[in-house]
């Protein structure tokens, strides 16, 4: 395999996990949002509720970071990042 | 100092949010002296309105990459500022925290959906089309696929799209002109028209992102000033965003102890139109899971697909800073977002719990109709109470306000000083301003360069291409300001349909033009003109008084529509010969962020 597919094996994989991660914090919840809702969640609030005003918004934006640099990684581990911004 | 411009930005900046701090206190003095609410209202929107008209001249240029893409040199964290602005319309800022409001739960799926599509935007597209360095979306269409039919197509699915949602801003545009300005709609209209096209025409790209990285300085500032101090003042909590449970809860026991009563048809008729009342839970789980997912799912997809805001993470100077900077838009949008919430928390509480010397709800109607701000909110038509059952006190049921009220009215119910409707007012205009500007822009530069440019007149002088840039952007303007001016629909309505049309259309023709090399021309375009044909069709079959199916609404046919277009693109795709070597060889190239783009600097 060349370095490339080797790379791009990578890249996809990353694409899957924060994918996942993506699959729960919009819809996985929501499929339990009313028996979730009965629980007192952080600051107090009632689960569902934090997530839908909170915890979901907070979620995706740790992931968008997290993502951005595992992918930096990737690309630097295979000599494919940008040298010096050009 | 105009030539490291960018490397200054922090201190340019910072001395603009400064200035404007500066002019609000000016102003709150102004308003202890003596100086009118209307005086004002007009000071302060036309204040912000002549600084973006000067940054947009001052952007001026008249070279083709600044014009399309800002030189490709604006730093991560600013621009993540400017698609903050570029995203959160006058809808998310007037609307939202009023929708949360009313509707609860259920409402706040465009929450999650409007923030979640930037995983999808980070992770699927907009550091791919980084790397391809185009001008527009159309562009990336245009070269991955090949061929005038698909750049074509996808020039349709775009203008469709943006402008389903530029009649919505420019709305916006004019009813916050119409009310600071006290002028008729019909003219405010065109006023806030030519603001917007003094913030764009001259500097394209270049200058709707130094004047929207501004913008959203005004915008944050007029949102998170006002819930801070009206919780603050409540006593609600130092930091809103942790400390309401408490006012959750209070809610949900008032609404336990008024109970959701409901009212007579022939009593509702009275109430004038657009103004509601609470009938539904607060924090409860009002909604069915797939109500909830579809719409949060249909706001997810659509973001990726609309172009003015795909089209910003090509004024990146990197792959690497494209990336980081979805993650910033998304930060600086989440302040936003995770505040509307918060407002409407408030907001509710303040009115109706008997405890606050601001609630109504149980006091007598002569009490209530001798309020200050009820007289102002209710001849401005956004606030109405009904003695239905007689018995001469307000009940929650007897209530009703507009959904704009929630963030107009709140700081004058709260008992805040006017120097903050002034505020909130110029936030409001900032906000529908920014989002018409990058998509104004958005349709005149695909039409201009993928229509005129690569289509019919591929030897025009950049001089004859930005000429005919700006002129279109002027007609577009004049296009969406004369529908606005009609008033047709809603502006949230519309806004909603805008992600359906661009999800229908683009979201698999682009995804797939990364990730599944086996895409070809034929198959793209089948996928985005019969995706859009058939969520177009679903919109009409519904709205004539179709049933639907699988509990896809009007407000989610996007859905059908990308599912669609989705099956077309691989069957089409899969029926016919796969791309030639060269496009392969494209596609390799793009998925790795180092070597030279697709396209050249200057194309």
């Amino acid at each position: 395999m060349s370095n490339q597919q080797k790379h791009w094996e990578k890249t996809r994989g990353l694409l899957f996990i924060t994918l996942a991660i993506w699959f729960v914090f919009s819809i996985g919840i929501f499929l339990f949002g009313a028996e979730m809702n009965k629980v007192t969640g952080p600051f107090g609030y009632p689960w569902t509720y934090w997530f839908t005003c909170q915890g979901s918004l907070g979620a995706f934006v740790i992931l968008i970071f997290w993502f951005a640099n595992r992918q930096e990684k990737i690309d630097e581990e295979f000599g494919f990042s940008e040298r010096e911004d050009e | 100092m105009k030539g490291n411009f960018i490397d200054n930005l922090p201190k340019v900046y910072g001395i603009y949010t400064g200035g404007f701090i500066g002019f609000i206190i000016i102003m709150a003095i102004a308003e202890q002296m003596g100086m009118t609410a209307k005086a004002i209202g007009i000071a302060f929107v036309a204040f912000t309105v002549f600084i973006y008209a000067l940054i947009g001249w001052l952007s001026r240029t008249a070279q083709a990459d600044a014009y399309y893409v800002a030189g490709r040199q604006v730093p991560t964290v600013f621009n993540g500022m400017a698609t903050a602005a570029d995203w959160m319309s006058g809808a998310s800022f007037v609307a939202m925290a009023g929708g949360i409001y009313f509707k609860g739960y259920g409402y706040m799926a465009l929450l999650v959906g409007w923030t979640g599509g930037y995983v999808l935007v980070a992770s699927l597209l907009a550091p791919y089309l980084r790397k391809f360095g185009c001008y527009t979306v159309p562009d990336f269409i245009g070269t991955r696929y090949g061929g005038n039919l698909a750049r074509f197509s996808a020039v349709v699915v775009l203008t469709v799209a943006s402008f389903t949602y530029v009649t919505a801003q420019i709305n916006a545009t004019g009813t916050i002109a119409s009310v600071a300005l006290d002028i008729p709609f019909q003219y405010a209209v065109y006023v806030g028209l030519v603001s917007i096209l003094l913030c764009s025409m001259l500097g394209g790209m270049r200058g709707v992102t130094w004047t929207q990285v501004a913008q959203y300085i005004v915008l944050i500032i007029a949102y998170l000033l006002p819930v801070f101090w009206i919780s603050n003042k409540m006593g609600a909590g130092f930091f809103p965003h942790f400390m309401l449970a408490d006012e959750v809860a209070r809610i949900g026991e008032l609404e336990q102890q008024f109970g959701f009563v409901k009212n007579a048809a022939a009593d509702l008729k009275s109430v004038p139109k657009g103004l509601a009342g609470i009938t539904k839970a607060h924090s409860a789980v009002n909604a069915t899971p797939w109500a909830f997912i579809s719409l949060a799912l249909a706001m997810m997809m659509g973001t990726a697909s609309l172009p003015h805001v795909m089209m910003r993470y090509f004024t990146t100077p990197s792959v690497k800073a494209a990336r980081k900077s979805v993650g910033w838009s998304l930060f600086f949008i989440f302040l936003l977002y995770s505040s509307a919430p918060m407002l409407a928390t408030l907001s509710k509480l303040s009115l109706i719990d008997p405890n606050l010397p601001t609630g109504i709800i149980g006091k007598t109607f002569a009490e209530v109709e001798a309020i200050d701000w009820y007289q102002n909110w209710n001849q401005a038509n956004l606030m109405f109470i009904s003695d239905f059952n007689g018995n001469g006190t307000l009940e929650l049921n007897e209530f009703f306000m507009g959904g704009k009220a929630v963030v107009l009215a709140t700081p004058e119910i709260a008992g805040l000083p006017y120097v903050i409707s002034g505020l909130v007012a110029a936030g409001g205009m900032a906000a529908a301003m920014s989002t018409a500007d990058g998509l104004i822009l958005a349709i005149a530069n695909a039409i201009s360069h993928d229509v005129y440019y690569k289509i019919i007149d591929p030897k025009a002088e950049t001089a004859k291409r930005l000429l005919v840039a700006r002129v279109l952007l002027v007609i577009i303007g004049f296009a969406g300001a004369t529908i606005a001016a009609m008033e047709i629909q809603g502006i949230l309505g519309s806004v909603i349909w805008a992600f359906d049309f661009a999800m229908s259309g683009l979201f698999f023709p682009l995804v797939l033009g990364v990730w599944w090399k086996r895409a070809n021309r034929q198959g793209a375009i089948a996928g985005m003109l019969g995706g859009l044909a058939a969520g177009a069709w679903y919109l009409v079959w519904v709205r004539t008084g179709g049933s639907g199916f699988l509990g896809i609404t009007q407000l989610t046919f996007g859905i059908f529509g990308s599912a669609v277009s989705l099956v077309l693109m691989v069957v089409v795709s899969l029926m016919t010969a796969e791309p030639d070597k060269a496009t392969q060889k494209m596609v390799d190239d793009v998925r790795v962020p180092s070597g030279k783009s697709i396209l050249g600097k200057s194309h």
